[in-house]
């Protein structure tokens, strides 16, 4: 049987987790900003309508948006991680075949669903009644042509909130409307180099010899034609697969000078790297560290350096990684700089059980094991950093710039929503 | 949430507790709140509307958006876009909302009102 796949996407899935409990930003135009108020990176309909652009930087349109009646708030990642589990979960129900695609998307897998249309009204009337969340849907044979039908069901009003593309003429007269930048995994670098190439528009791309394809551009961009033209060659991801690496990385609320408070964030930042990796069973050698000051403060001086460090043996205990993360920050610290952002990174992930001890050093031993899985049970029992090391140190001058956060309405007992 | 050991048998030495065969899961406070996950809410009560019928300010009050709304539901409601936590009343096209309350008075839906039943609420919590 021919495969269908369907593209269950929220409609401006922030915006509209922060209006199911503030009702007053129904109907306005709502943007949320980027980690430490830095841009825009959502819009409501209505923000989107007044011309607001992904990526505003706040401090430039602050103005513009009080005058517009732009509602703004900060990025609720709590709320939203919550709400994208109930949406996902509700999903569930409707086929147990679904790719997480993203904290608002997910591929379905449809094929052989009698009644589709009927199938997807009360899956879309279900997840709206349940979260209060509106979400489109397309439905393709194939991924990539599903993306293009969520596409158009969202900007068709038409369409009711769901496109099915099933009928070669009628994908064809969809992809017309489309700009290469406008398929799913075409980055602009990529366009301009198809164009260069004589390929110009979707329809070229489809058209073109996949073989040629392969050879010129690699078998992504076969595949994608492929699926362009109904063949499906990219299945459902139903596993996430595991990381290669963790990176733990923000920007300061405040410009920092003194080393003793970066020397806390790359602790806390790498604490919480290391409990991001050992929730995957893995451990690594290899951290790096990165420093940067602002470089939109043309007046500061400027300065940007990484460095890595290498441990003997892969390690899952924060304490040894933190002494890593200090050791390169050692190596690329200058006084005299207004320090804006720290990143610390794992890299070269590999399973904690497969590593094996050196000639001189030995892999972590059953205490830091268990130090460990006490670390990560309480902070998981009591919130983030309930429990840190010694060296990550608060309060923080450096945390996160947060001042249009909204409450944390489906987690936190003491931010319930008071009616 | 905390949960409660219905029943205990410590293992001593030797022989094997004779409780053993009847140890059951402990009860879950989950299992009784919430009828369906991904669709319950806790909202904190702040108003006093529905003291008739034991809803006080600062109870939690669960709330189920998968329930059906019937009359006589108990429901968190948007009148004019503000929240309102009432009895669902209705008889026939005519719909309104009853306090438990004597000093407040009905709230009767009509033409021209944004309405909307938020949710259900299916319980509520008081903690002494």
């Amino acid at each position: 049987m021919a495969r269908l796949f369907a593209l269950v996407d929220c409609n401006n899935f922030y915006a509209s987790c922060e209006r199911v409990f503030q009702p007053a930003l129904r109907g306005k135009p709502v943007v949320v900003l980027s980690n430490n108020d830095g841009c825009v990176i959502a819009r409501s309909n209505e923000a989107k309508a007044l011309g607001v652009d992904m990526g505003a930087p706040w401090h430039l349109y602050r103005g513009r948006f009080d005058e517009q009646g732009v509602i703004v708030r900060s990025s609720n990642y709590t709320l939203y991680g919550d709400m994208s589990a109930r949406v996902m979960r509700i999903l569930a129900d409707f086929t147990p075949d679904l790719e997480l695609y993203s904290i608002d998307e997910a591929f379905l897998d449809v094929t052989g669903i009698a009644d589709l249309e009927g199938h997807v009204r009360r899956l879309r009337a279900t997840v709206l009644q349940w979260t209060g969340i509106p979400v489109s849907v397309g439905i393709a044979p194939t991924k990539v042509l599903a993306k293009v039908a969520n596409r158009l069901a969202k900007k068709d009003p038409a369409a009711g909130g769901c496109r099915l593309l099933r009928d070669p003429a009628v994908e064809e007269e969809a992809l017309q409307a489309l700009a290469l930048g406008d398929l799913w995994g075409i980055a602009r670098r990529m366009a301009v180099r198809l164009e260069a190439e004589g390929i110009k528009t979707p329809l070229e791309l489809r058209a073109a010899d996949p073989q040629l394809l392969r050879q010129r551009f690699g078998v992504v961009m076969q595949r994608l034609a492929l699926e362009l033209r109904g063949v499906s060659c990219l299945p459902l991801e139903l596993a996430v697969p595991d990381r290669k690496s963790v990176v733990a990385s923000r920007s300061f609320g405040r410009p920092i000078t003194a080393r003793a408070d970066v020397e806390e964030a790359v602790a806390s930042f790498t604490s919480r790297a290391a409990a991001k990796m050992r929730r995957q069973g893995l451990a690594t050698a290899h951290i790096s560290t990165f420093i940067e000051t602002n470089p939109f403060r043309e007046q500061d001086k400027q300065y940007r350096a990484s460095r890595g460090f290498t441990l003997p043996v892969a390690t899952a205990d924060t304490a040894t990684l933190i002494t890593a993360a200090h050791a390169a920050l050692a190596g690329i610290w200058r006084d005299g700089y207004r320090y804006k952002k720290a990143a610390v990174m794992l890299v070269d992930l590999v399973k904690a059980s497969s590593v094996g001890s050196g000639l001189f050093d030995r892999r972590d031993d059953s205490r830091s094991l268990a130090r460990m899985r006490a670390l990560d049970g309480l902070n998981t029992r009591f919130g983030r950093d309930a429990v840190t090391m010694g060296r990550t140190g608060r309060p923080r001058p450096w945390a996160l710039r947060r001042d249009r956060l909204s409450q944390r309405f489906t987690t936190h007992w003491e931010e319930l929503l008071s009616v | 949430m905390q949960s409660v050991p219905l029943m205990s048998a410590a293992a001593e030495c030797g022989f094997p507790s004779p409780a053993d065969d009847y140890l059951d899961r402990p009860l879950d406070f989950n299992e009784l709140l919430i009828e369906n996950a991904p669709a319950t809410f806790v909202v904190r009560v702040a108003g006093d509307s529905m003291t008739g019928i034991g809803i006080f300010p600062g109870d939690l009050a669960v709330i189920n958006r998968a329930r059906r709304v019937v009359d006589k539901s108990i429901v968190l409601a948007l009148v004019d876009g503000e929240f309102t936590l009432k009895q669902y009343r209705r008889r026939g096209s005519r719909v309104w909302l009853h306090a438990e309350n004597p000093a407040f008075t009905d709230i009767e839906i009509l033409e021209g009102m944004a309405f909307e039943v938020w949710g259900v609420v299916t319980n509520s919590i008081r903690t002494f």
